[in-house]
């Protein structure tokens, strides 16, 4: 019934919207187009695009075997409700015409008036797309924090109404134009607060109303993934596709791109060296879990600095982002006792949270002239201001997710069965078994 | 006729099976298998958190020879497999009642 509810939802208002007067194809306030700069960011576009599926494969490695489709529904899936929510509205509220430094306004719903027109120096859809695949990447992101036992349709309805309520003001916040956040002067180059800050609160809150997956406590082996090579592929190709995230930021094939792309290879790097450290330090071994781990770790943490800052410090971020990651998903997770399956408040959270304070430590004029400096070129101000960012991020994020998650609550079952969480969510939700072998070991 | 089931360390399958085929035992069943005994379980670390896994892999074979073959076998499962440290595993004797080739209908002593 309720699938069928957002069925009917999802083909019926496309078709409203076309009955609205067509687009204006207003010429834009910005200068040409240029083809460099265009041919750029669609190959950044694509690359961020790819980020997605190979979420799921990271996110898929770690589950158990019994959940690993069900975890790629849930990132895939979003490539389709978060496209259409996009075009229809998201767009519009994230990047529209500012109310008040809140929120855009509905001048662009359905793309209206949004045209071929330049925007910098791309097309204004270009734009639309490439900040689609961002929008899209972070809801996927949050499914890492409750996998392995949410009910899929509640995951739908939650993706569709957090991203509209959620995403797109604090999106509108930092990078929209008037945006509150951005006119306060804080910077955050890629989504450390839009897309990982938000992304970390929202599974965290999530885990928790969730509550715990059944077994999590009391089995004495424990929870362990079921095939870490396709962790491994996933945080490979994640790192890949974020040099489109990052690079592909500036938009224009520039040198800031550039400064932003050796920036997210250096500090992936260096906080991957930091995190097998970490553990080697900690238990002994050095492990891949743990290098797939701290690539994702300082990915995040370069995120909202890349094209702020130095190579060498990319170098530092990495290194102190990847013990203090590490820290919280050992520790500090099971100190508190919150089920946050796949960390996604642990890594992106956490590492987006340093690295937009070290954002304010950081960043130089010298590297980006349209940027600012920080604490360490000696404007003690901006550090002030990534901190407010940071916090107005957290707080939003935490309670909006709380209310939508307790107001679904009363209207549908978030959570499978304790039965049905047995069974594995592949066959229970999705009717499929991932793999033929039905041996049970590690299941 | 007897039918001998071993429990071995993985790394002991081919090593034994080059030593059964001196002896002229050709025919086996091998399984994947997981068990525990004195050799413990072995703790895991995944993010930090140990994991203790508490079932080890092993292999399980099983020959089927006639009686007086039995303590040939033994001794050479013993002599290829023992390590003298915990997991070397442990080997089964049971009587079969019957043996029937499938093919020929052969019963018996030949049909091993």
């Amino acid at each position: 019934m309720l699938a069928r509810k957002i069925i009917m939802i999802l083909v019926f208002s496309p078709l409203l919207l076309l009955m609205t007067p067509g687009s204006a194809w207003a010429a834009g306030e910005n200068g040409a187009i240029s083809s460099a700069d265009t041919t750029f960011i669609i190959m950044c576009t694509a690359l961020v695009l790819l980020m997605t599926p190979a979420l799921a494969f990271f996110y898929g490695g770690m589950v158990r075997r019994k959940n690993v489709l069900s975890i790629f529904m849930q990132c895939l899936v979003i490539m389709g409700v978060v496209a259409i929510q996009w075009i229809i509205i998201g767009y519009s509220l994230s990047f529209g015409p500012d109310i008040g430094g809140v929120i855009g306004n509905l001048e662009y719903m359905g793309l209206k008036n949004v045209g071929l027109e330049a925007s910098g120096t791309i097309p204004h859809q270009l734009f639309v797309a490439f900040q689609m695949m961002f929008a899209i990447l972070t809801a996927a992101l949050i499914a890492g924090a409750f996998a392995e036992r949410m009910r899929f349709a509640a995951f739908l309805v939650f993706v569709l109404i957090w991203t509209t309520i959620v995403y797109d003001p604090l999106c509108h916040w930092v990078w929209g134009v008037g945006g509150w956040i951005e006119r306060m002067g804080a910077l955050d180059f890629a989504g450390g607060t839009v897309v990982h800050i938000s992304s970390g609160i929202a599974g965290l809150v999530g885990a928790m109303v969730l509550g715990k997956r059944k077994g999590k406590d009391n089995s004495k082996e424990g929870i362990v993934p079921h095939n870490l090579p396709l962790t491994l592929l996933g945080a490979s190709l994640l790192w890949f596709g974020w040099i489109g995230f990052n690079a592909g930021s500036a938009l224009a094939a520039d040198g800031i791109a550039v400064t932003a792309l050796l920036v997210t290879v250096v500090c992936a790097g260096s906080a991957l060296l930091s995190w097998i450290l970490a553990e080697w330090y900690h238990h002994g071994k050095p492990t891949a879990l743990g290098a797939a781990s701290g690539i994702i770790a300082g990915l995040v943490c370069i995120t909202p600095a890349a094209g702020f800052v130095t190579p060498l410090s990319a170098i530092f971020m990495g290194l102190i982002v990847g013990p203090i990651c590490y820290y919280f998903v050992s520790t500090v997770k099971h100190k508190i006792g919150y089920d946050d399956t796949l960390d996604v408040f642990g890594i992106h959270g956490v590492g987006g949270i340093v690295g937009a304070l070290a954002t304010g430590i950081f960043a130089s004029l010298a590297v980006n002239p349209d940027g600012a400096n920080g604490l360490l070129y000696g404007n003690p101000g901006l550090l002030i201001t990534q901190t407010l960012a940071v916090a107005a991020t957290i707080v939003f994020v935490a309670i909006m997710t709380y209310i939508i998650l307790k107001s679904m609550s009363l209207f549908m079952s978030l959570r499978v069965t304790e039965e049905e969480e047995e069974t594995g969510l592949d066959l229970v939700l999705h009717g499929e078994d991932a793999y033929w072998d039905a041996s049970g070991f590690n299941s | 006729m007897k039918k001998i089931e071993a429990v071995i360390r993985p790394t002991k399958l081919e090593p034994l099976k080059e030593a059964l085929d001196a002896i002229d035992v050709r025919g086996m069943t091998v399984y994947e298998v997981m068990g525990r005994g004195m050799q413990k379980g072995q703790t895991q670390y995944y993010r930090g958190q140990a994991h203790f896994k508490d079932l080890l892999e092993k292999m399980k074979i099983e020959i089927v020879c006639a009686d007086e073959r039995v303590d040939k076998i033994i001794g050479t499962i013993i002599e290829v497999c023992k390590t003298g440290k915990a997991g070397d595993g442990k080997i089964f004797i049971y009587p079969v009642e019957k043996i029937i080739r499938i093919r020929t209908g052969e019963s018996g002593d030949p049909a091993i």
